[in-house]
């Protein structure tokens, strides 16, 4: 054989070949594929159809809870990215997704007599919303390259405080602590993404207008992250992940590899922040504390470490477990109200069940739920049997 | 409609072009120091092109310490490593690995939360050219490298006869197939160098004899030099054409398998001294006194 070689094994199998035999591959491009049997293509192309017509239906309440959700699955694969992939433990997320909301508040946000803006379109200020923590990214990486484990987790803590005192100080553009500024405007050529529109001879809330928005972003990330993760580069986060040393001695540069991996994680921050602060409506600098950053390695530990789909599933999870319990407290008669009447309160009982959580996810399914949905999968796929 | 393609063809990064007469690695008064141990002590040795090199010698004598020099994870205090005319010391790890160094570790170092295929994958970093952003798109110029790739690891998965565990995360494998990935993934790094540390420990007869198998295969389809540290005697008699014995650090013999073999220095390093130790009457004293003893407790 001669020139380039093949990498098609076979001609196309038939239709009827094909039945039964989702992992009947006859190229390699249909088996590096992200959605690579027919099930997943259907599952797929069936979630974002329901994801499309859910705006249209929903209160304007939940499908501003669903918007987030979708934001949380931006940062929550930025993180999974840094922490997961490449393993390098993160407690400054937070930071990063600040940095986004001021980039972007500062470039398309109103000014007023106290704070800058610019009012720039939306197409300028969210890449820089990106762009700027990215950049900031690239600056702490070769610190924070030199330690790793619970030494990284103490530098990245240090970024999250050093980053509130900077925000409380920057008044002339985060408005000061208490007070806080407008986010930016979500305008796309004088198109305001977060107001009433009509949308194919339906009008919308603004809520449903910017979910939409926060979707299509959502669905455009994820799949970048996904490629990259099934490319080299994402196999050399993994080996440095594994084993720092080996990767090295097979070509993997750690130095270069872990700064993409903090760029990259500090990139998907920062559009997070962005968009998180239009669904906010005033940030304050106390918004990005390490709470938040405990809320994206919960949405990473519960939706499951070095997966995309995890991260969209923990998403949801984190966000929609406090209104979850909110709900059931309802039906249930020792929770209390708000108002302090009861065994216990609905913040309480939010509080204690996302900890405990935590704690059960890591013991009991390490993977998070997307391991959870693996077993479940695999299960069936054996079904009568055990293996 | 499977083509098996000789591994020349699919490595055809292994050779290389030297001078007659040209090593293409040589070491020269290596010293290596951890505090006051002498892990290394003035060891010389080269390799010549598509030649096997053993080194021996007891547990501690420096022979892994070699190869982390070579590789760059340990630097040595004194002495050089010229590997195709240039020097190694100092040298970060991944651009030896990118020079053309590859290595086989002693304790299993596979990535085990990667597939079998990502682990041969990763061994093509340095030959898939395209960056991050081409990564995140995943077409064009990054897809037809990953394709074109994946097709050279699918060669060495059909030369290494791993094809069933291609999919499986290598955690997963029992130790011989771990051996053979292990082996496949310094092979996809297409090396000229090839640093094999103790490809056979642990393994029983037939996987030590598999191995043995997939060097000589190697041997004669590339054109790469091998580096071999490994206890199993056999083995490297059979196999290496030349042998370097280590003993605290030092060299103490380097020659013919049949010369190290017979040289009395190396019959000292590992038996030990003709008078040390009890002799024959001795031992037989004291293996009478233990079947009295024996005899008497019921």
């Amino acid at each position: 054989m001669t020139g380039q070689p093949s990498t098609t094994l076979a001609p196309k199998a038939s239709r009827a070949t094909r039945r039964g035999r989702p992992e009947l591959y006859t190229d390699y491009r249909a088996d590096q594929a992200i959605w690579n049997t027919p099930a997943k293509r259907f599952w797929t192309a069936a979630l974002v159809l329901v994801g499309l017509y859910l705006p249209f239906t929903l209160s304007r309440d939940l499908t501003g809870l669903l918007t987030l959700v979708f934001i949380y699955a931006i940062g929550g694969i930025g993180l999974n990215l840094v922490t997961g992939y490449a393993g390098q433990v993160s407690l400054g997320h937070a930071f990063f997704l600040g940095l986004g909301a001021y980039t972007a508040a500062f470039l398309g946000g109103e000014p007023s007599g106290t704070v800058r803006g610019l009012e720039l379109d939306l197409l300028i200020w969210l890449p820089m919303a990106g762009i700027v923590p990215a950049f900031v990214g690239l600056l702490v990486a070769p610190l924070a390259a030199r330690v790793r484990g619970l030494y990284l987790a103490i530098l990245t803590l240090g970024l999250v405080f050093m980053g509130e005192h900077l925000f409380k100080e920057a008044r002339t553009f985060t408005g000061g602590p208490g007070v806080g500024r407008a986010p930016a405007e979500p305008v796309v050529f004088g198109y305001n993404l977060y107001a009433r529109q009509t949308i194919l001879g339906v009008e919308l809330p603004r809520e449903s207008v910017f979910y939409l928005f926060c979707f299509a972003l959502m669905i455009g990330m994820a799949i970048l992250a996904r490629n990259l993760a099934r490319s080299r580069w994402g196999r050399a986060f993994a080996a440095v992940r594994d084993r720092d040393i080996a990767a090295e001695v097979m070509g993997v540069p750690l130095l270069r590899t872990k700064t993409l991996a903090f760029v990259l994680s500090s990139f998907f921050a920062g559009i997070a922040g962005a968009l998180l602060s239009v669904v906010i409506g005033r940030i304050t600098p106390e918004n990005w504390n390490l709470l938040l950053s405990i809320d994206f390695l919960a949405v990473i530990l519960i939706g499951g470490i070095a997966t995309i789909s995890g991260s969209l599933i923990g998403a949801a999870f984190v966000v929609l477990l406090p209104r979850g319990v909110e709900w059931a407290s309802g039906y249930v008669p020792f929770i209390g109200g708000a108002g302090g009447s009861g065994f216990i309160s609905v913040f309480q009982l939010q509080g204690i069940l996302f900890g405990a959580l935590i704690v059960l996810f890591i013991v009991v399914e390490p993977r998070g739920l997307f391991g959870m949905w693996l077993r479940i999968r695999n299960y069936w796929k054996a079904w009568p049997f055990s293996y | 409609m499977v083509h098996v393609r000789p591994l020349s063809d699919t490595l055809t990064g292994t050779s290389v072009d030297l001078p007659a007469g040209q090593p293409i690695i040589e070491v020269t008064d290596l010293e290596l120091r951890f505090g006051g141990t002498r892990a290394i002590d003035g060891v010389g040795f080269a390799v010549a092109q598509r030649e096997l090199f053993a080194i021996i010698g007891p547990n501690g004598a420096g022979k892994t310490s070699i190869f982390n020099c070579i590789s760059g994870v340990y630097r040595p205090q004194a002495g050089s490593i010229r590997f195709l005319g240039e020097e190694l010391i100092g040298q970060r790890p991944d651009l030896t690995a990118d020079r053309g160094v590859s290595r086989m570790f002693q304790n299993i170092e596979l990535f085990d939360n990667l597939t079998v295929l990502d682990n041969l994958m990763l061994g093509r970093h340095q030959h898939l050219h395209y960056g991050p952003v081409a990564g995140m798109l995943y077409r064009g110029k990054a897809q037809r490298a990953e394709l074109a790739n994946r097709r050279i690891v699918e060669d060495l998965i059909d030369f290494l006869g791993i094809e069933k565990f291609r999919k499986f995360p290598v955690g997963m494998l029992p130790y011989g197939v771990k051996k053979r990935v292990e082996l496949g993934r310094a092979l996809a790094m297409e090396p000229k160098l090839l640093l094999l540390d103790e490809p056979v420990a642990g393994m029983n007869v037939e996987e030590t004899e598999d191995m043995a198998r997939f060097i000589l295969d190697i041997r004669s389809e590339l054109d790469l030099a091998m580096i071999m540290v490994e206890h199993d005697m056999g083995l490297v008699m059979d196999l290496a054409d030349r042998v370097m014995v280590l003993d605290f650090g030092r060299r103490i013999s380097l020659g013919s398998p049949e010369h190290v073999q017979r040289d009395p220095e190396v019959i000292r390093a590992y038996l030990g001294e003709g008078d040390s130790g009890p002799s024959l009457e001795e031992q037989a004293a004291d293996a009478e006194a233990l079947a009295a003893t024996e005899e008497v407790t019921p």
